[in-house]
């Protein structure tokens, strides 16, 4: 098996990583990393109804997305999306498990449909005004992993339809954090779309290959890899930071990477 | 697409344990539903619960992972010679090769609404005991079947509120064909907890009564529960049943509300007819999505009616089970299939008198005919579609 794909835009928010232009200096290793809280955006796209509605994970995905879409130079409207998150809403889903235990358990509607994995797809739906496909998935700290070989599988099973792979997650509050510490908010999207039918951006492949993931050089980057399910993308941010070929190991499952070669 | 084949199945719902008693309710047309009496819930409402689910032991091993969902997926995976029939596809393709893809709403979210009762008094902590990773998190209903199965390969849980299941199939199918797997146990499991009840009587979907789809006096549905896995494998031989196309979409209208008039359904079966090949007319039997509220079975009816007019037996069977949420698409999977080896279209429980404002050919009682194909509809919460064609290979 070999899966390929253009990388046409990159998106990213993250602590210390506001925007993929501003990052990609420091991520490419010529600008050194300083963590500071991430930035969370609002979500300016959506209706002021929805925009009051949104929590954090859905403000997240929708700038990371838009973003690479942009990049691409390409309607967001087009393109079939693959979101891909460990936890969902984290505020959310507290704050429902707190009324619950309460003696008063009406919860809102609002709330209610907040609660679903797939929020921000719905949100990013009515946003962009995208019919296409979105898939909503989680493979806790494989998520960003299994998003990746879902949407380079879309590619190839229908190379016309260029897909956007969100991958976000952002913290719980107490007492859920203690149970599943996520120190700050994070979403990266990649804009990819065949090589049959693109011909700017990084091409990646995915191939079988390392056994364990890459390890970040920059001890502060690499403690973020590991804190958030959805920095494991960083080796293969740095990767396309570069402006070279190489390699990046992704974190998977136990005795299953995924590798990603650039040329 | 290449037709995947669907090489054993399994289903647990209020219906009973297995394929067995699934059959004889699919033949009967029986309900499932029973006024709510689950955990405190003080609901005027009806649920099909799957009996006797408190008491499923757990594997030793996998103990950590017990809660209400996976012990829904125990008990489902302990039928019908299920595991076994993957385990030896297993030895033939390799445990890495065997995809794991797993719909499911809320996973084992009640474990975190009863833990949230027993919160520490001083500190508000949740209690020792309280495994979050093996029960609350939405992968937890796909990592437990991985580890059950002893798989190896892919897998990921796909969420997608009630299209949840329908978009494993999907996503199996994808990776099927492009050699990342050669085998692939797709599957659904969602169960009772507090959120999902709750939270569709905030919206007012909840009826009070056993849910009536596309009757003219439904008012809303009935939440169920269950698990239904499939092994799925490539290249089947003629005549056997398969999937053979799937389409997917979004309404980009509103969260909780489907499009009025259908698009993104439409947009949907249309999507899985062009990827199965086939035109509308070949399609013998449409299991609906028919939840049985007011504005979903109206929207889907003009999706359905738009491309099938009213020459095609459709229905819905919720009303057998309830609303299974994320196992849905995999659940009516299952009656797809049925459909299929029964040569007969089910009833519909419940429904009484068809809305005379619906179009679509919509058939309370089931009846026998040739079904070589079974188009499946299931449709979610943030305007998730996701349509599949079922069919014997060649037929």
């Amino acid at each position: 098996m070999s899966l390929e794909a253009r990388v046409e835009g990159i998106g990213l928010v993250g602590p210390g990583l506001a925007g993929w232009s501003r990052a990609r200096e420091m991520l490419a290793g010529f600008a050194r990393y300083k963590s500071t809280p991430s930035v969370i955006p609002t979500a300016e796209a959506l209706p002021a109804v929805e925009r009051r509605r949104a929590g954090k994970s859905v403000r997240i995905s929708l700038a990371a997305g838009l973003e690479a879409a942009a990049a691409a130079g390409r309607s967001a409207r087009n393109l079939g999306v693959v979101f891909a998150s460990s936890t969902g809403d984290g505020e959310n889903v507290h704050a429902i498990c707190e009324m619950l235990a309460s003696s008063d358990r009406l919860i809102s509607p609002t709330r209610f449909h907040n609660s679903v994995h797939n929020a921000p797809s719905g949100y990013w739906g009515i946003a962009t005004g995208s019919q296409c496909s979105a898939d909503s998935l989680a493979a806790y700290d494989a998520s960003f992993g299994a998003g990746v070989l879902e949407a380079m599988s879309r590619i190839r099973a229908r190379p016309e339809e260029p897909v956007l792979l969100i991958a976000y997650d952002a913290p719980y509050p107490e007492p859920l954090n203690a149970t599943r510490p996520i120190p700050d908010a994070f979403a990266v999207a990649l804009a990819l779309a065949s090589p049959e039918k693109a011909t700017r951006g990084a091409m990646i492949t995915l191939e079988s290959g390392g056994t364990e993931p890459d390890v970040l050089d920059d001890p502060e980057l690499e403690a973020l890899r590991r804190a958030i399910p959805a920095a494991r993308s960083l080796p293969l941010l740095c990767l396309l930071a570069r402006e070279h070929e190489g390699r990046a190991t992704l974190d998977y499952f136990e005795g299953l990477t995924l590798t990603v070669r650039r040329s | 697409m290449k037709p995947v084949l669907l090489s054993a199945y399994t289903m647990t719902s209020c219906l009973g344990r297995g394929l067995a008693p699934t059959r004889a309710a699919f033949r009967a047309v029986t309900s499932g539903l029973a006024p709510c009496r689950f955990d405190t819930v003080d609901l005027d409402t009806w649920v099909g619960e799957i009996a006797g689910l408190d008491d499923v032991p757990m594997p030793a091993a996998l103990a950590r992972f017990d809660c209400r969902n996976n012990r829904a997926s125990e008990l489902g995976l302990s039928q019908d010679g299920f595991s076994e029939r993957v385990e030896e596809a297993a030895t033939r393709c390799g445990a890495n090769r065997a995809g794991v893809f797993v719909g499911t709403s809320t996973a084992g979210i009640l474990q975190t609404e009863l833990a949230y009762r027993r919160r520490d008094p001083a500190s508000g902590a949740l209690p020792a005991d309280f495994d979050y990773r093996r029960t609350h998190n939405t992968f937890s209903a796909a990592e437990y079947v991985r580890a059950r199965l002893a798989l190896a390969g892919p897998c990921a849980a796909m969420s997608t509120a009630c299209s949840s299941s329908a978009k494993a199939f999907a996503s199996a199918a994808r990776m099927l064909d492009a050699g990342l797997i050669d085998m692939a146990v797709v599957g659904g499991v969602d169960t009772l907890c507090l959120t999902t009840l709750y939270g569709f009587a905030s919206l007012q979907l909840l009826s009070s009564a056993p849910c009536r789809p596309y009757d003219v006096a439904r008012d809303g549905i009935s939440i169920g529960e269950a698990s239904a896995f499939f092994l799925l494998e490539r290249a089947p031989r003629e005549g056997s049943i398969a999937l053979l196309g799937t389409g997917e979409s979004s309404d980009a209208h509103h969260m909780s509300a489907p499009h009025p008039e259908g698009l993104g359904a439409r947009r949907a079966m249309e999507a899985a007819l062009r990827a199965a090949g086939l035109a509308p007319d070949s399609i013998d039997y449409v299991n609906l999505h028919g939840t049985g509220t007011p504005s979903n079975d109206a929207a889907e009816d003009i999706a359905v009616h738009g491309i099938l007019g009213d020459a095609v037996p459709v229905n819905s069977t919720k009303g057998m089970t309830g609303h299974t949420l994320g196992a849905a698409g995999a659940v009516e999977a299952m009656f797809s299939v049925l459909a299929i080896e029964e040569e007969r279209f089910p009833g519909s429980a419940g429904t009484r008198a068809v809305d005379p404002k619906l179009r679509a050919r919509y058939e309370i009682r089931g009846g026998g005919r040739a079904i070589a194909r079974v188009l499946s509809n299931s449709f979610g919460f943030g305007g998730s579609n996701c349509s599949l064609v079922f069919g014997r290979v060649g037929a």
